[in-house]
């Protein structure tokens, strides 16, 4: 009767729907925009492509949060500050390219350092005309804060509510700091007026179906790599501290660098997110790292289905079609909707809407309740 | 396998939490392959001296060495793991979202670093190695089962199980049949009997009915400091042990 258990353990039915969505996704999204003519009920606008777009660019966090939150049980109410980052660095250089086109036509300096009387760049914006510094940096600095971050707090073993709460306070303090116009950010108004990424106009829509198509390829990567992960022996070990945390330390594994990697390596994702949505939104400020954000992720993943990787991404856009939906049609009522989606989650869909589609709910459900 | 023959030795170990003496002047020694019991009431510090082996408590004097080359109180608790030292905990704790299986994968020894089990995969040799301490803890029926699945005894013996993965020198196992139905107890007597001399097995125990079934040297501890030694019956004639125990 046991091997009721032993089957279908490495294979990943769930996952192959997703990828196969995806791909269907980014086949049909550049067809419907190219080849429909813009006359016929089937085309897709650029409005849509951005919608699509930006979905599947919270779907990469939501990825990132279910990584660290459904496998290793580590909540970070924070991961909006990691997205904002790889905003941010990205948001540098599509500024740079904007190049003399600006309001003030400073060939160097962005709008807003003319508008605030800056005299020269300041040093952390060199290279940033470079698209592969752009890169790196996408990469970095999220990397890098979380790195730094986790390191201070998982060395201390600061674990559940706690660790919330300071992610909370980091994605917060980082809110103040880009809001100063003296942090050479753009201050309130953040970065905006892009023209051009790679010289690819950012207004046609050709350029706007490759970001999406690059958007779902990098979806898809993140996927397979974060499923890689937890597949693997050490994914187990993940799971086993999310478990039995001093347990597993026991068995001689260094927990605190399991929690380390992965949460630096959920950051990058994160802001790869970032830096995929800025130029397809168009502009990022320092709202994006608002407190709700984060929140408004963790609920995405409680809503799809934590511990799935795809049931994260299901979440974040099926949370967000219908924020795009209540929000134009009452807009009043979004955030007691979006409370209420989450209670009634918690307390009737304990595996999400993913573990209601699979019909698999078990009794007692998986994953531990949020601490 | 490798010549065992590390002698857990503690020498006049004194723990105090808040000028509360846990271990007191504490001395006692384990003989390679020998099966200890370590008996006494509530209090008596029997949980804080496997802290101090454990390396989770570090004592305010004395010394702890395993074997001649590990001096206890300066390892980490990692190495003190790697030094063959391996404890069980008294509530079971397996991983209840792993399998049987995987619970005795993650125990394997070897690998521990996240780069590493990344890339980690069984080989044949471990995984006969499993099946062996899989048969030794009577669990191959239930090796695809979750944890969360498996009765209290069969939580104990997987945790065992787990240990012997490790394959280390000493067995600390703390209170393994509280709890348990008659059955149990049996079979776990058993199978902590099969495991002294291949393995040195420290049990601390409240059960004295276990203990008599199992014991071939017991030590009582009161108060953080030993007040008896010695098999089950002389022990139990013991006058000072008579009065702590109130007549057991």
């Amino acid at each position: 009767m046991f091997r009721l258990w032993s089957k279908g353990i490495p294979e990943d039915r769930g996952g192959a729907w997703f990828l196969a969505v995806l791909a269907v996704v980014a086949v049909a999204v550049p067809l419907l925009n190219q080849l429909v003519p813009a006359s016929s009920a089937l085309h897709l606008s650029v409005f849509g492509i951005t919608l699509i777009g930006k979905y599947l660019c919270y779907g990469m966090l939501a990825l990132a949060v279910d990584l660290i939150w459904g496998y290793c049980g580590i909540l970070s109410l924070g991961h909006a500050a990691f997205f904002s980052l790889g905003g941010y660095a990205m948001g540098m250089y599509l500024m740079r390219q904007i190049g003399p086109r600006g309001v003030y036509g400073n060939p160097i300096l962005p709008d807003f350092m003319v508008f605030l009387n800056y005299k020269s760049l300041p040093w952390f914006w060199y290279g940033f005309n470079h698209f592969s510094l752009a890169v790196v940096m996408v990469v970095l600095t999220p990397g890098l804060l979380a790195l730094v971050f986790g390191w201070f707090a998982f060395r201390s073993r600061v674990t559940g509510v706690y660790f919330s709460i300071i992610t909370q306070a980091l994605t917060y303090a980082l809110l103040l700091a880009f809001f100063r116009n003296d942090m050479g950010f753009g201050g309130n108004n953040g970065f905006t007026d892009f023209k051009d990424i790679l010289g690819f106009d950012l207004h046609s829509d050709g350029t706007h179906v490759v970001l999406l198509v690059v958007t779902a390829v990098a979806l898809a990567a993140s996927y397979m790599a974060c499923r890689t992960i937890v597949d693997s022996r050490a994914g187990r070990v993940i799971r086993a501290i999310r478990d039995a945390e001093s347990r597993t330390r026991f068995l001689g594994y260094p927990v605190e660098s399991y929690k380390l990697w992965l949460f630096v390596f959920s950051a990058v994702i994160a802001g790869v997110a970032g830096a995929l949505y800025v130029p397809q939104i168009g502009i990022i400020n320092p709202s994006e790292f608002s407190p709700i954000n984060s929140i408004e992720a963790v609920i995405w993943v409680a809503v799809g289905g934590r511990g799935t990787l795809y049931g994260a991404v299901a979440g974040a856009v099926l949370v967000n079609y219908a924020k795009t939906y209540l929000t134009g049609a009452f807009p009043e009522i979004w955030l007691y909707a979006l409370g209420a989606l989450f209670v009634l989650v918690t307390l009737f869909l304990p595996r999400g809407v993913i573990g209601l589609l699979s019909g698999r709910r078990r009794e007692k459900a998986d994953p531990k309740p949020i601490e | 396998m490798s010549v065992r023959d590390k002698r857990l030795q503690l020498n006049n170990v004194t723990v105090s939490f808040d000028g509360f003496k846990a271990l007191n002047d504490l001395s006692l020694y384990v003989d390679p392959g020998e099966l200890l019991c370590i008996i006494g009431p509530n209090g008596a510090g029997k949980t804080t001296m496997m802290d101090v082996v454990t390396g989770k408590t570090r004592p305010d004097s004395g010394t702890a060495s395993f074997g001649d080359d590990y001096d206890l109180l300066h390892l980490s608790e990692a190495d003190i793991v790697d030094a063959g030292i391996a404890r069980k905990f008294q509530k079971p704790t397996v991983f209840e979202q792993l399998t049987v299986f995987e619970n005795l994968e993650l125990a394997l020894a070897g690998v521990r670093s996240f780069l590493k089990t990344l890339r980690a995969r069984i080989t044949d040799a471990q995984h006969k190695r499993i099946q062996q301490v899989l048969d030794i803890i009577g669990l191959s029926q239930l090796r695809d089962a979750p944890g969360r699945i498996l009765a209290h005894g069969q939580k104990q013996w997987l945790e065992i199980g787990m240990l012997l993965m490790q394959n280390p020198e000493l067995l600390l196992v703390d209170e393994p049949v509280a709890g348990m139905t008659p059955q149990e107890i049996e079979r776990t007597s058993e199978l902590l009997l099969s495991l002294a001399g291949e393995h040195s097995v420290v049990v601390v125990e409240h059960d004295m009915a276990f203990v008599r079934s199992i014991a071939r040297r017991v030590v009582v501890l009161h108060e953080g400091h030993v007040i008896a030694e010695g098999n089950m019956d002389k022990v139990q004639q013991d006058p000072k042990v008579i009065e702590v125990y109130l007549g057991v």
